[in-house]
């Protein structure tokens, strides 16, 4: 018992338990990235696996890396690469600011709710998780087909004589990323806002400040750590949606996570998938590292200086 | 209870606030009952009372976040019962001093500024004012986190004050600080309330930090108020039981009256197991049974008696606090008696011992006639 608790409590425990979250990531994120940055340039071939190596030797004896730079090119000269990403982005976006328009007033209310309240409205909130994420886009389509719930509806109605053409376009993928993303932003928000000291929100109201000036200059600013953390954990993985776009949307709308789909699968070009799956990364993590650095650097000055 | 609404309320002070018939529910419970009560401007008024008296939700109620069941609130000539807080010319000081985190200390006080809407070198120039008011002049930059607990509280007094407001109310202001720094604040805050003449209202569950500041005390108990006057008035003529026993130590004495001649009477004590005269403020009739308090520190112990009134005991504990010793005196009926004696001279502390058989005398002016 003695030694193993020494070594928890020691400096070797810290270490441990620091470096295993690290050694998670090195083993499932970092390693697979650089397979994938390695075909990224390498030659395409006709063979199983269909790449070629990029490692050789001269005749001399030398070793030789063969950096296959053409896959990148492709990426620039054909632009369906680059409209493919802008729409993703574009979608990503607009579901982030869905989420945050929808789940701000949702995540407010929870948290205002009494506090005998407050678990049950949250675990309606995460009830949907219980069901298969699939069925649950599939559950959409009924609703969204042109022989489906609403249009039935609106028919039935004689609201509309032409069924609506809801499946297959934009609209029902922003409508369905946006009902699949909430609870990644809602959650975060709503432990932000349920922090929130309410006599701030009375020290406002009682120097002068109307109620949406006090949620303006109070509540708002200071729920931006949630809205940062809500927006971050939506807008990361929808930049990268495949199965939504795929299985609601249009299919002359191609996003990014599909053309790297039918560049492995269909195209069978390794290197190209590789390339396209590389730079998402790559314009995805940078400028979201950086903010996130920005972030922590404020946070550390307050914290030193205090 | 016998005060009547506007005790106090003198030349020296003019009604400022009045509170009417002021009753707060909270479903099934009543947290204040159907107070009346009139403040004088420039007043500096202490509700006092322990925790759930209903002392903070008068105080809520003055600042506009709670909304009487009953009854009208007046300031001035306006009725404010049902005015939002941001409308009110009241500003309030929290216990927790509510600073916003994420302003600076001058963005904090300039916050109310803002509101009113004044132009901006006024308020760099108002906040100026008030950040050397509570003597932090240059930490205007700063923010809450980068301060101590006591220049936290400065900010927000100066927060609360840079509006001029007609009425400043204090939510246990002292609370946080600790005890040298609570009675330097306590004089310092004393000196602001007269320097800017606006009434204070404060809050506070301490009865000695109530005694030291205020004009007049509020004691409060069960949502209602059980008497009102200045701390002299409380501490020496206390109405009640609970008043007397709140505010500071207390002897309570009970027995029939036996005679009464002119001012005093004498009554038949069985818990001193004696007679004894006092002063009796009152008529009283013979056989009434009456209540005296007898503070501690109007009771001179010794070898000897010295008043009207004497009984021998055996001190059976005693605390030293320095500038004065608090004794428990054992009497032959089972009686304890508290007594406090200033330690005037050197050694005074010690000259009396655990065990020593004592005499406690006082005059028929030491005790005070509670209504029961």
């Amino acid at each position: 018992m003695r030694p193993l608790l020494s070594l928890v409590s020691g400096a070797w425990g810290r270490r441990i338990v620091i470096g295993l979250p690290f050694l998670w990531l090195a083993l499932f994120f970092l390693l697979p990235f650089l397979v994938t940055l390695k075909i990224a340039f390498s030659p395409s071939i006709n063979g199983i696996p269909p790449i070629g190596p990029i490692l050789g030797l001269t005749d001399d004896g030398a070793l030789r890396i063969t950096l296959h730079i053409e896959n990148w090119s492709y990426l620039f000269q054909d632009p369906s690469y680059v409209i493919a990403y802008g729409r993703s982005l574009l979608t990503a976006a607009i579901t982030t600011v869905l989420c945050l328009v929808i789940g701000y007033p949702m995540a407010y209310r929870i948290a205002r709710a009494s506090p005998r309240m407050r678990p049950l409205l949250l675990i309606l909130v995460i009830m949907p998780f219980w069901t298969s994420f699939l069925i649950r886009v599939y559950a959409w389509i009924g609703i969204l087909k042109d022989n489906g719930l609403i249009n039935n509806f609106l028919l039935w109605t004689r609201i509309i004589h032409q069924p609506l053409q809801m499946m297959n376009t934009q609209f029902a993928v922003h409508l369905v990323m946006t009902y699949a993303y909430l609870p990644f932003m809602l959650l975060p928000l709503y432990t932000t806002l349920e922090k929130l000291d309410l006599s701030l929100l009375e020290a406002a109201s009682d120097l002068g400040g109307r109620p949406i000036i006090s949620f303006l200059t109070v509540t708002l600013p200071l729920s931006l750590p949630g809205i940062v953390a809500g927006s971050l954990l939506v807008f990361i993985p929808a930049v990268g949606e495949f199965i939504i776009p795929t299985l609601v949307g249009s299919p002359g709308h191609q996003m990014i996570a599909s053309v790297v789909f039918d560049e492995f699968f269909s195209n069978r070009d390794w290197p190209t998938a590789s390339a396209v799956a590389t730079a998402v990364v790559l314009l995805l993590l940078v400028p979201i590292l950086a903010l996130v650095w920005l972030r922590q650097r404020n946070d550390a000055k307050l914290i030193a200086s205090s | 209870m016998q005060f009547t609404p506007t005790d106090g309320a003198n030349a020296l002070h003019p009604p400022h606030i009045r509170i009417e018939g002021v009753s707060k529910r909270f479903g099934g419970f009543t947290a204040v009952r159907d107070i009346d009560l009139t403040i004088g401007r420039g007043e500096l008024f202490a509700l006092l009372g322990g925790s759930g008296c209903g002392k903070t939700t008068l105080l809520r109620m003055l600042a506009g976040f709670a909304d009487p069941s009953t009854g009208r609130i007046h300031i001035g000539d306006r009725d404010v019962t049902h005015l939002p807080p941001y409308e009110r010319p009241v500003n309030m000081m929290f216990q927790s001093y509510a600073l916003f985190p994420h302003m600076t200390v001058a963005a904090n006080i300039a916050f109310g500024l803002k509101r009113e809407g004044l132009p901006k070198p006024e308020i760099a120039r108002r906040v100026e004012e008030a950040l050397a008011l509570v003597k932090l002049d240059g930490l205007g930059g700063r923010k809450p986190a980068q301060l101590s607990g006591g220049q936290r509280q400065r900010v927000a007094l100066a927060r609360a004050v840079v509006k001029r407001p007609e009425v400043l109310l204090l939510d246990e202001p002292m609370s946080a600080l600790d005890k040298k720094l609570r009675e330097h604040t306590q004089f310092e805050l004393m000196a602001i309330q007269r320097q800017l003449g606006i009434t204070f209202v404060m809050v506070t569950h301490d009865q000695e930090e109530a005694m030291a500041m205020a004009t007049r005390i509020a004691v409060m108990d069960g949502g209602r108020i059980m008497q009102v006057g200045s701390p002299r008035d409380i501490y020496e003529t206390p109405r009640s039981l609970f008043v007397a026993d709140f505010i500071g130590s207390v002897n309570m004495l009970e027995g029939q009256v036996v005679e009464t001649q002119g001012a005093e009477a004498a009554m038949d004590c069985p818990a001193l197991g004696r007679r004894i005269v006092f002063a009796a403020g009152r008529n009283l009739a013979l056989g009434e049974t009456v209540a005296l308090a007898l503070r501690p520190e109007r009771i001179t112990i010794g070898q000897a008696a010295s008043g009207a009134n004497h009984v021998h005991g055996q001190i059976q504990a005693l605390a030293y606090h320095g500038g004065a010793s608090v004794f428990r005196v054992l009497l032959p009926t089972g009686t304890l008696l508290q007594v406090t004696r200033p330690n005037l001279v050197e050694g005074s502390g010690s000259t009396l011992a655990i065990g020593d058989a004592v005499t406690l005398s006082w005059s028929p002016q030491a005790t005070t006639v509670i209504e029961t």
